[in-house]
């Protein structure tokens, strides 16, 4: 079943994000300011909400662990994490390619870039954390806390965006209004969220996978010590 | 509650008598700070006008990185003859125990944050007399913040094999939301603005910081002393 789901997502991104390329590079055509680079919004803006709403759904999971101690919820939460760090990353690296040919430079710390780093660091030292127990109930205890405090964190870091003056446009996807894209754009950048979407659930199944077989490992390592 | 605060008072009580009988963490803190602001001269030109803009930035960063030093043995040194062991197995909750350590390194952070300040003063030509209490006030608060994070880290990584290594990694992008709010006030502060309700937003931002950690770091502290 679960490699039914797996198989399936797969399908669904590899499709959904070959039709969104061939809409981004040749259906919609340049934007009147920023001519071709706008293009890379549709990779930029879902990679930054997958990997806002994964820290914060990590963490909602570590808390789950630390509630019911079921080291399950803590593969989870570190897959989760795992995972939108590369989306985060993603989503910086686009944001510096544009702002390379926009703003002119890599890098401007403005505040919406600048929290973002930072939250960029708090989950990677969660990361790094990991790495450094070696027991794992020990360490879903220890990382789960860690990413609760970071996701409380990064809500402190992201309010203050609105008190600091910034060079970041204004929000692309505000569903009050339509945002300041025209509607088709709008919804080649929602298709492609689904389809970044569908590639981070497979990845994070491929990483719980992964951590299963090595906590599997990991008891029969013990095991055969034992005897 | 009554006795939850006399148990926290004793811990803090015997934190800083040992600290005053050896000095250890007081004496580091106060060199590394000193050290610091001369290897400041060297980066810019310290009799520059400009010196003004960026004081109060300087300022915290030698907070915390002296800081630090302390923060980091606040639990390290209960490991010898097992102390944090009997620590937690005397009756006093997980909770006490943390209070009772960050109120010990609150004082010491206070104390060598204000041997510092008339030192920075005098190398660097800063007046930071004139909106003295104001600025005692943004030490309060921010020292606070950086205690509350740094005794729970220093809790978090006691055991750690890569303590040092980890401990850093962690907890500077926590504290930046504090930390840029101290640094934007203190700059305001040393150049002679005082209070006012463009710069009392970063206020707000400490109250909420020191509160917001302090409630999770009690909370949570039984979790990663205990399990």
């Amino acid at each position: 079943m679960r490699d039914k789901v797996f198989y399936l997502l797969a399908a669904a991104s590899a499709a959904l994000l070959s039709w969104n390329l061939y809409k981004i590079f040749f259906v919609l055509g340049d934007e009147k300011d920023q001519g071709s680079i706008w293009r890379i919004f549709h990779f930029h803006v879902p990679s930054n909400i997958l990997g806002m709403s994964g820290f914060i759904i990590g963490m909602v999971f570590s808390l789950i662990y630390l509630v019911n101690k079921n080291l399950r919820y803590d593969a989870i939460a570190a897959a989760i994490t795992e995972v939108s760090l590369v989306f985060a990353a993603v989503g910086l690296v686009t944001g510096s390619i544009w702002a390379r040919i926009i703003w002119g430079v890599w890098w401007a710390w403005d505040a919406r870039l600048t929290s973002m780093l930072v939250c960029w660091l708090i989950f990677a030292g969660y990361l790094m954390l990991r790495r450094a127990i070696e027991e794992p109930i020990q360490r879903a205890r220890l990382s789960a806390v860690v990413s609760v405090f970071g996701g409380i964190d990064v809500f402190i870091v992201w309010k203050s965006i609105e008190w600091w003056r910034t060079l970041h446009p204004g929000p692309v996807l505000t569903i009050r209004n339509g945002g300041g894209m025209p509607p088709g754009w709008q919804a080649t950048m929602y298709w492609n969220l689904l389809a970044l979407l569908c590639l981070a659930v497979m990845l994070v199944m491929v990483r719980m996978r992964q951590e299963g077989v090595a906590r599997e490992i990991d008891s029969l390592r013990r095991m055969a010590h034992s005897y | 509650m009554a006795a939850f605060l006399r148990q926290s008072l004793i811990i803090a009580a015997k934190d800083l008598r040992s600290e005053l009988r050896t000095k250890e963490a007081l004496n580091a803190s106060l060199a590394f700070s000193m050290v610091i602001l001369v290897l400041f001269s060297f980066a810019f030109d310290p009799s520059s006008e400009q010196i003004q803009e960026f004081s109060g930035g300087l300022l915290w960063l030698v907070y915390s990185f002296a800081g630090a030093l302390a923060l980091n043995r606040s639990f390290a040194r209960e490991m010898q003859n097992d102390c944090l062991d009997a620590l937690i197995a005397s009756p006093a909750p997980a909770s006490a125990l943390f209070v009772g350590k960050a109120l010990a390194n609150y004082g010491l952070l206070l104390a060598v944050e204000l041997i510092s300040l008339p030192v920075f003063g005098i190398f660097y030509g800063v007046h930071w007399t004139q909106q003295f209490w104001p600025l005692l006030l943004v030490m309060l608060l921010a020292t606070w913040a950086l205690t509350t994070i740094g005794t729970m880290f220093s809790a978090l990584t006691v055991n750690l094999r890569l303590r040092e290594l980890m401990l850093p990694t962690l907890v500077y992008p926590l504290m930046v939301p504090a930390l840029m709010a101290a640094m934007t006030l203190t700059t305001d502060l040393l150049g002679g603005t005082p209070l006012n309700p463009e710069n009392m937003i970063w206020l707000r931002v400490l109250v909420a910081f020191d509160f917001i950690f302090t409630a999770l770091a009690v909370v949570f502290v039984d979790t990663v002393l205990v399990g």
